[in-house]
């Protein structure tokens, strides 16, 4: 590696920290957020002893699940059983890194011509021309954490949590793809930083736009990452806790900070796709995108909070016979008018 | 860069390929045939093909290695046993079967002088682009002709399930 690369690589891995370390810090307060939302729609309190407004609790969960006893059960498989945690957190994680969270950095100042390298200056990690594509490889690599985890432990709950899990996500996934097709055909990309660049005015938003793909979406979504009224994977009544049930300690943390990442992305993703990403007047940029990105957080708690759990067979019969064809529906009719408009005002 | 990086993977997707067949655990296999399908798109990716790197990682190393997992966890396989007379007729058959093939794989590959490595790049167009135009310009009669089999496999999953019911 030639001398000129050196300096540049370190700024990414700076980068890539910083934007880590925000994530997680936003993840640690999506699991307050939750609580505390929970609690008003409740008519409860919620945490609020630890720190004012209990703004220090996810610190306090976080010292608690380090220092619980790590118990690894005896029937569990251990190889697998150690490595499943650990992809689904990677899984929930990496995908951050193609999501555009500010136009540029404003920084050309200081790294002078070193900005264009590796693009240091731009608001996104990395600006992946098949960045969607590669969203939907990593998350449906992020099944086996759940699956392995679920069948590592060698306890009938986990395992049917765990194969749940499994199908769920693989059957919304297509409903999932289906939905954003249209937003692809309309801004011509795979790229998200294309994307967001396509909806610089407000009534160019995909809101707008792709109204039933927004919807389908948002359902998809939450099926994919297994919110209420999806979380059959984990429901408690039937499953003790699906495929978390053995899992204790900073193990079971990794899932949890895997499942409030997998929330954040999701409501990251929404507001990239849908709502315009960072575009917004006044505001710096990345106010707009985190405004947004926890609107829709809220909005999964607030669902959470108002509605119950489907049953299973329902889940999956809603998934193929409802959301696949409207999805269909949605593509066909989006490519047709697109096509229309193309050749008469386009 | 990309010599190391070449090495690396062959070692990844080598080495996990011989554990697929290696290993006794059948989700062991599985496991290390999900890796080996994530260092063939490592491979793509060097070759700058991304469009073709994902799809490998979403239908290969996502879909349908999930479904032979999830067969092999729903029918609790623990254990491939070998089996009991180890080495009859059958087994040095398929030894010289073996051993045949591999060396006519050899001469066909001494044979080829292989070209310096090209890449996929073509200015100012994308790989996905590219990809599309091939499939609908150039290879629309074979792509066609394989959506219409596959169409027929999907019939067919469903006549099968409908006849046990």
């Amino acid at each position: 590696m030639d001398q000129g690369l050196v300096i540049p690589a370190l700024l990414v891995v700076v980068k890539v920290l910083l934007l880590l370390g925000a994530v997680l810090t936003f993840v640690a307060y999506a699991t307050l957020l939750e609580r505390r939302v929970l609690g008003f729609i409740q008519v409860r309190l919620g945490p609020n002893r630890v720190g004012p407004w209990g703004l220090l609790q996810p610190l306090a969960d976080g010292a608690k699940l380090l220092l619980k006893e790590e118990v690894t059960v005896s029937q569990a498989t251990k190889p697998v059983y150690l490595v499943a945690p650990l992809i689904v957190v990677v899984c929930a994680l990496v995908p951050f890194g193609v999501i555009p969270f500010a136009k540029g950095l404003g920084l050309e100042s200081i790294l002078g011509p070193m900005a264009d390298r590796f693009s240091l200056n731009t608001g996104v990690i990395s600006d992946v021309n098949v960045g969607i594509l590669l969203i939907f490889a990593i998350s449906s690599l992020g099944a086996y954490g759940v699956l392995l985890g679920g069948w590592s432990s060698n306890n009938k709950y986990s395992l049917l949590g765990g194969v749940r899990a499994g199908a769920q996500m693989i059957s919304y996934e297509l409903a999932l793809s289906l939905s954003v097709l249209g937003v692809l055909l309309l801004a011509g990309s795979l790229s998200l930083v294309d994307i967001v660049e396509a909806q610089d005015k407000v009534w160019k938003w995909y809101i707008f736009r792709q109204p039933l793909g927004f919807l389908l979406f948002l359902i998809a979504g939450a099926a994919e990452i297994g919110r209420t009224p999806f979380d059959l994977l984990e429901c408690e009544n039937e499953l003790v806790a699906g495929y978390q049930t053995e899992y204790s300690s900073m193990k079971f943390g990794l899932f949890y900070l895997g499942e409030y990442a997998h929330l954040l992305f999701l409501s990251a993703l929404v507001t990239t796709l849908f709502l315009g990403g960072w575009q917004g007047p006044i505001l710096p940029p990345a106010v707009w995108f985190l405004g947004k990105m926890f609107l829709f957080a809220f909005f999964f708690i607030w669902v959470r909070g108002t509605y119950p759990r489907l049953r299973y067979d329902r889940v999956m019969k809603f998934g193929w016979k409802v959301l696949l064809p409207v999805g269909l529906f949605n593509v066909m009719v989006t490519a047709l008018v697109y096509t229309i408009y193309l050749q008469h005002g386009g | 860069m990309e010599t190391l990086m070449f090495y690396i993977l062959s070692v990844v997707t080598v080495g996990s390929a011989v554990f697929v067949v290696l290993l006794r655990r059948p989700v062991y296999n599985v496991l290390f045939m999900i890796l080996t399908m994530i260092g063939l798109a490592g491979f793509f990716i060097l070759l700058r093909a991304e469009f073709v790197a994902m799809v490998q990682l979403i239908v290969y190393a996502g879909a349908i290695m999930v479904l032979f997992l999830f067969v092999i966890m729903l029918l609790n396989i623990d254990q491939i046993r070998p089996p009991v007379q180890a080495r009859d007729i059958r087994w040095w058959a398929g030894a010289l079967i073996a051993f045949a093939l591999f060396g006519l794989i050899l001469v066909v590959i001494k044979g080829i002088v292989l070209p310096a490595m090209e890449t996929a790049v073509v200015a100012g167009q994308s790989n996905t682009e590219l990809v599309a135009k091939e499939l609908f310009t150039t290879y629309l009669l074979p792509f066609e002709i394989a959506s219409v089999l596959l169409l027929a496999a999907i019939i067919g999953t469903v006549v099968l399930i409908r006849k046990q019911s």
